[in-house]
């Protein structure tokens, strides 16, 4: 009954109902991409790409405020420009992603604090860094609702694709260079697309962190792609409500709260999951006969 | 192992040979000037073993015409014109750093020639298995998702897997021997186990030339010669196999034909006759790094030539039957004349 009432707020009030459903399909789509995201070692490449998208953001709120569209609109341009540029370098010249990428989004974020410090005021930037969950108006539940169905729609597409161009890219290209282009690309404008999405309940500082942090803690769990892709959505869930009713109840700001309900999660499964330390190093020392 | 079974073993591979060799027989009438190896290069007489040009077409094998590989402009191979039928299955040898992995890459669409060209590669299918193919092997599949892939010529993305498709799949896990490893993610698979499934792959990829590098570095014994009898049946069923090798008593046992690679084509032809002492000592003579002040390379522009009229009458093989004494008097291109030019000792003269 006290744990009933612990969860009340979920359904009593509206701001609470709408940060409830901007969990669901924030979950939904940004945890299976970032599982994509860990088995291409790109975890970090994500929060660089998070970066990119703070100054098109910045961009879109000094020039029409904090109007969701442009900020959308602004987030998805720079954080494109940056992935694709990235990728291109990386695919035509000798540095690799990682280091491309890099010197790609220092440089957007140099040019974003430029624009900001020259322009603007940085007040309510503070929204664009730390998410607005517990504010999401209509509009921005539609923009949530329209990028999860992008992205599960994608992901059923390129899901074959994108499998053969993690675990052997050579093999796809030789085949296909049609689909192995597609996958690269799309797989990129599907993370930036979660990202922004994840910027207007996060920020843009910590929208990475549901696509890595559940993915992270799967992996501890379960072997198999397929139930990464199940079990990663889950548990994003399961934290992002326990993230909720923590800030409810401490009155702690939100996206921190929802961040360390998953960095919790991740510490739990890293211990007690069943590829984690503790079942790894406990294993019976009687071995089997064959 | 005993000398006995691998007598016995040796039994249908000549068997299924010669019916390779019969098969290239059938086109009416026999081309006159299209031997199944356009080869020449027996005693070290001339680095450049060409074909006469008078062959047509795609589908009926490979030509390379005075193909030179490279990078940054050092040529990795130099000056390479050979010929194979369609069901040739060739050895490739030679030092480290000869151009072998180079010469498959750009057989496998990867590498631009310098200068040259490939004939051939129209409408065929190509499998290649690199040396260290860029596989992440702690991706979470299974082996059976793995080897399933090897249909994406038939499924493409989007399509299903039917269930007679799985069964082909678990079939060529079969007979590579990895029965009951389907569940299995590819993580706990060995090095020699990996390696197999990766020919469950190709069997399914049914390509036509299938290049294939160093495919038995980490693979036991017994599922070698598996491998190599698998070989045999691709060869005998019209497809090209290429295959770079370094143990060169497996060549000697199982591959009729090689060709001797340092860079420049050493020799090419009968196994006997290009892995002789002669050859090899001449392709370890090979000088490894490039050379960077290396000048321009005189014979750039001209096409590799013909070398001497070199028939070979020293193999006694299964194939030897299907060998026809070529008449290149036409020679390579307009310049026949030239025939008498040994450029191959000149340049070995060099390397020293």
């Amino acid at each position: 009954m006290a744990a009933l009432a612990w969860l009340e707020p979920l359904w009593a009030f509206s701001f609470m109902q709408r940060a409830l459903l901007g969990c669901v399909l924030l979950s939904l789509s940004a945890a299976p991409v970032g599982v994509f995201l860990m088995l291409r070692r790109m975890s970090l490449t994500g929060d660089a790409m998070a970066h990119a998208i703070l100054p098109g953001a910045a961009v879109g709120f000094l020039i029409s405020g904090l109007s969701l569209g442009a900020m959308t609109l602004g987030g998805i341009v720079a954080g494109l420009v940056v992935a694709v540029a990235s990728g291109l370098v990386a695919r035509s010249t000798v540095l690799r992603e990682d280091t491309s990428l890099a010197a790609f989004y220092l440089l957007s974020l140099a040019l974003g604090v430029l624009i900001i410090s020259t322009y603007g005021s940085q007040v309510d930037l503070l929204h664009v860094l730390f998410g607005t969950v517990l504010a999401l108006d209509d509009a921005a539940l539609a923009l949530l609702l329209g990028i999860a169905l992008i992205t599960l729609l994608a992901m059923r597409l390129l899901y074959r694709a994108l499998v053969l161009e993690c675990l052997d890219p050579d093999f796809l290209r030789a085949h296909s260079p049609r689909w192995s282009a597609l996958a690269h690309y799309g797989f990129l404008v599907l993370v930036v697309i979660n990202l922004v999405a994840g910027f207007h309940a996060l920020g843009t500082l910590m929208a990475v962190a549901i696509m890595v942090l559940p993915a992270a803690a799967a992996r501890f769990w379960v072997r198999r792609i397929g139930s990464l892709l199940w079990l990663a959505p889950a548990l994003a869930l399961v934290c992002c409500v326990a993230g909720l009713l923590l800030s409810y109840h401490a009155d702690w700001p939100t996206s921190p709260a929802i961040v360390i309900a998953l960095g919790a999660l991740w510490l739990l499964s890293m211990i007690l999951g069943r590829f984690g330390v503790w079942r790894q190093r406990s294993v019976s020392a009687v071995h089997l006969k064959g | 192992m005993p000398i006995k079974s691998l007598l016995s073993w040796f039994q249908p591979l000549a068997a299924s040979a010669s019916a390779a060799a019969a098969r290239l027989r059938v086109p009416e009438p026999a081309p006159p000037a299209a031997p199944p190896y356009a080869a020449g290069a027996g005693a070290g007489a001339s680095a450049s073993v060409a074909a006469p040009d008078s062959q047509p077409a795609a589908g009926l094998g490979l030509r390379l015409h005075n193909l030179t590989l490279g990078y940054e402009r050092h040529p990795a191979v130099h000056h390479l014109s050979l010929f194979c039928p369609a069901g040739s299955k060739l050895a490739i040898v030679g030092p480290n750093g000869a151009g072998k992995s180079t010469l498959l890459r750009a057989l496998a669409g990867q590498l631009r020639p310098l200068t040259g060209r490939i004939d051939g590669l129209a409408g065929q299918r190509v499998a290649y298995l690199p040396q260290t193919p860029q596989i992440d092997r702690s991706f979470p599949v299974t082996v059976l998702d793995m080897v399933q892939y090897g249909l994406w010529h038939q499924s493409g993305a989007l399509g299903r897997w039917s269930a007679a498709q799985r069964q082909r799949c678990l079939e060529a896990l079969a007979s590579v021997g990895l029965q009951g490893f389907e569940r299995r993610t590819i993580d706990t698979l060995s090095g020699g186990q990996f390696q197999r499934a990766l020919f469950a792959r190709l069997i399914l990829q049914d390509a036509d030339l299938l290049l294939l590098d160093e495919p038995f570095a980490a693979v036991d014994e017994g599922t070698t010669l598996d491998l190599l009898q698998l070989l045999e049946r691709w060869s005998a069923a019209g497809k090209t196999v290429l295959v770079v090798l370094h143990d060169l008593s497996l060549v000697r046992r199982h591959f009729a034909h090689t060709l001797l690679l340092a860079r420049e084509p050493i020799a090419f032809g009968a196994t006997a006759a290009v892995l002789t002492p002669a050859n090899l000592r001449r392709a370890m003579n090979m000088r490894e790094a490039f050379d960077e002040g290396a000048p321009w390379c005189e014979a750039e522009a001209e096409p590799a030539v013909h070398g001497h009229h070199v028939h070979e009458h020293a193999h006694e093989h299964a194939h030897g039957d299907s060998h026809r004494h070529e008449e290149h008097g036409s020679g390579h291109s307009a310049q026949p004349s030239r025939s008498q030019v040994q450029a191959a000792p000149a340049r070995a003269a060099g390397v020293l």
